[in-house]
């Protein structure tokens, strides 16, 4: 279960966070919407390490433990993971090289054993197949020369193979054809379980459709101003945002 | 005048001179081109900053210092042998600057004589100019020569230079000649490495004919206390290729310095280089080409990694002849300063004289991009680990460009032994 609570954090002095909470509970899949610039990036980010993030106030734990002060591949290894919204290239780092160091780094922090060479392989294989990936895909730089679509397939490719118990993905759906859109949520999808939860930021009700949310959660300007169930999304669709702000603010 | 022949006259030189002095009568070779390079040495002295080949690297740290004639130890032998390079193959082993026979294992078919047999100085050294050439011209015993026959295929071998200053601070200076006839193909790992104080000072002159092929892979991993200061003279004919890849690794204070000839129509010449430093250390490669025939081509990578307080410096010169028309010259210099204390200084030349040709040279230097690294580790990827990635990454192109698989397995080996024992230590995360 992931707990926020009065989460503040700021950049270069500027509050972005401006007192968040919430909960996901295991097994649960929570939608974050909200306007450009609100800090659902930020929040991502808070949540999985990244530096220059300052921290000023509140809590985050994940079954129980503080993730706050833990080094980004700790948090990984607690089993949290983040779906860039802009995922990063690596220039002279192959894909498949990559993928097979943070698998066994994340084996040997949980204490099993690595995969060798061949056992990787069939896995990574299977799993590129699983969402229409092209197996050259593994032997490219890591997202070198992707196209956006290929870039947020090679986040899902990641994630189906590390395993997360808590995904958050960022805009995963932002850059995919219609296609891509259901293969990556069919891969979300079979993800889903007791043992798995995730946030999932976006703009568009449509991933919904295929990602059904436990729950919805709309973030303006540093700060969750409205919760609901799915039908929050198809409202927001309809409406807008400017709606739910006024009404918030007038309540506040 | 006497106040400044009395600076560079420091204790290194006065103990080499009067070391010459005392083995003049016992060294092989033609005695008058040992005391042409004596007398340059007595005049002259050192190369300091003023001297603008080495504007960027001051050998005060070895001129003040006195070096003594190696006692010969054979003892250190096992214990030098298992700083070399895992490889099979034949290898020919000298330990502080003379040939062990005991040591060594020949090459098939290929005869190699020493130069303490034979005293054969070659004529591309330029010692009158050269003053750290004109040092091992003067006091060196042993080395090298090798002549692949035409059209042979010689393969792989390793030539070993390893010094041992555990006893008493010494100086070594081999000096080897290497020629392959047309069509020849050698592959040759020449590696430095050793225990202790010492300075290593090796000397190769190259020659290579007409459409043959030599592969140069050179490592550097002398000693955190030595000196390295090693040059190579390359001559190609038409259509030969001489292609070298420089991995520093070692030494307090090290220079490669090669200066390559492209003397013949269709010869090429690759002069790609890795400095891989921390702490005081200190990294020098310069290099000159010169396109002395039309329509050759000359490549150059170098890239620098360096930690804490180290320094590198990279000169490039590249020198056109009127005669070289369609010459392609590119030279790439990239550094990664994983330290805000590290540093590099390049010095790209042009000397163009043709009309016709096509020179670039490009510059980047910058640190380990945050971005990356943190998506590095988001994956689970140990920080550490992460910064190795990136290192790996960084030189990937100038590995890339060693095509022999041998070759390129030892480089590799040696970076990840490097950053597990003294990089990844160097320099704590930047956060
Ligand atoms: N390095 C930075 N320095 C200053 N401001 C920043 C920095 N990074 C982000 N911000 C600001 O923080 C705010 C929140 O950004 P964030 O990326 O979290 O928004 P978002 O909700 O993800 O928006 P989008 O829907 O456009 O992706 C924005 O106003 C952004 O300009
Ligand atoms: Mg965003």
């Amino acid at each position: 279960m992931l707990e926020i609570k009065g989460l503040t954090a700021e950049i270069d002095g500027k509050e972005i966070l401006k007192g968040i909470d919430l909960t996901i509970p295991q097994g649960e899949v929570h939608a974050v919407m909200g306007p450009n610039g609100a800090g659902k990036s930020t929040l991502s980010y808070v949540l999985s390490g990244r530096e220059g993030y300052e921290v000023t106030g509140g809590t985050a734990t994940f079954n129980g433990v503080d993730i706050l002060a833990m080094e980004p591949e700790e948090r990984a290894a607690a089993g949290i993971f983040l779906a860039f919204q802009y995922p990063v290239e690596l220039p002279g780092v192959g894909n498949a090289n990559f993928l097979r160091t943070a698998l066994n780094s994340l084996r040997r922090a949980r204490g099993e054993a690595e995969l060798d060479a061949v056992q990787f392989l069939k896995q990574a294989r299977a799993a590129v197949k699983k969402l229409a990936m092209s197996e050259d895909m593994l032997k490219r730089n890591v997202n070198v020369g992707f196209s956006g679509g290929e870039k947020k397939r090679n986040e899902i490719l990641q994630m189906t193979m590390l395993a997360p118990k808590l995904a958050l993905l960022d805009e995963t759906d932002s850059g995919l054809d219609i296609d891509a859109l259901r293969i990556v949520a069919e891969g979300v999808n079979a993800s889903r379980g007791p043992d798995f939860s995730a946030l999932v930021i976006t703009h568009y009700q449509r991933l919904l459709d295929y990602i059904v949310p436990d729950h919805v959660h709309v973030l303006a300007d540093g700060r969750i101003i409205r919760s609901g169930g799915p039908e929050l999304a198809k409202e927001l669709e309809a409406q807008g945002y400017a709606g739910i702000i006024g009404e918030a603010a007038e309540a506040a | 005048m006497q106040a400044v022949t009395q600076q560079v006259a420091g204790e290194a030189l006065k103990g080499f001179l009067a070391r010459y002095d005392g083995l003049r009568a016992r060294l092989p070779g033609n005695a008058d081109v040992r005391d042409a390079a004596a007398a340059v040495l007595r005049e002259r002295g050192f190369p300091t900053p003023k001297d603008e080949p080495w504007h960027f690297t001051n050998l005060r740290p070895i001129t003040g210092l006195d070096f003594q004639e190696p006692i010969g130890d054979t003892q250190a032998g096992a214990d030098l042998l298992s700083l070399l390079p895992k490889v099979e193959g034949p290898r020919l082993i000298f330990i502080d600057g003379r040939y062990r026979a005991d040591l060594s294992v020949l090459p098939e078919g290929l005869e190699v004589r020493s130069f303490a047999g034979t005293g054969l100085f070659g004529a591309l050294t330029k010692p009158e100019r050269d003053r750290v050439v004109a040092l091992n011209t003067m006091l060196t015993e042993d080395g090298i020569i090798i002549d692949v026959p035409a059209g042979f295929d010689a393969g792989f071998l390793m030539l070993a230079q390893l010094t041992s200053g555990k006893h008493r601070r010494v100086a070594s200076h081999p000096r080897h000649r290497i020629s392959l006839g047309a069509d020849a193909r050698l592959v040759l790992l020449e590696v430095s490495a050793g225990i202790g104080e010492y300075l290593n000072n090796p000397v190769i002159e190259i020659a290579i004919a007409e459409g043959a092929h030599l592969t140069h892979g050179r490592l550097q991993q002398d000693a955190k206390d030595a000196f390295h200061l090693g040059t190579i003279y390359a001559d190609t004919a038409a259509n030969a290729v001489y292609d070298c890849f420089s991995l520093a690794l070692g030494a307090k204070l090290g220079r490669t310095e090669i200066h390559a000839r492209l003397g013949g129509e269709q010869a090429a010449v690759h002069l790609n280089a890795a400095q891989i430093m921390g702490g005081n250390q200190v990294s020098d490669f310069t290099t000159a080409i010169s396109h002395d025939a039309p329509n050759c081509p000359s490549r150059q990578t170098v890239k620098s990694v360096l930690t804490g307080k180290a320094r590198a410096v990279f000169q490039g010169r590249i020198e056109v002849a009127r005669i070289a028309q369609k010459t392609d010259g590119y030279q790439m210099n990239q550094a990664l300063l994983l330290s805000p204390d590290a540093e590099i200084n390049s010095k790209p030349e042009l000397e163009i004289y043709a009309d016709d040709v096509k020179c670039s040279h490009g510059a980047t230097v910058g640190a380990l991009d945050p971005e990356q690294l943190f998506y590095l580790r988001s994956r689970g990827i140990p920080a550490d680990q992460a910064r190795m990635i990136l290192v790996r990454a960084f030189l990937t192109d100038a590995f890339e460009a060693v095509a022999h698989e041998g070759l390129r397995d030892v480089f590799e080996h040696a970076v990840e032994e490097w950053w597990a024992t003294t990089g990844k230590d160097a320099e704590a995360p930047s956060a």
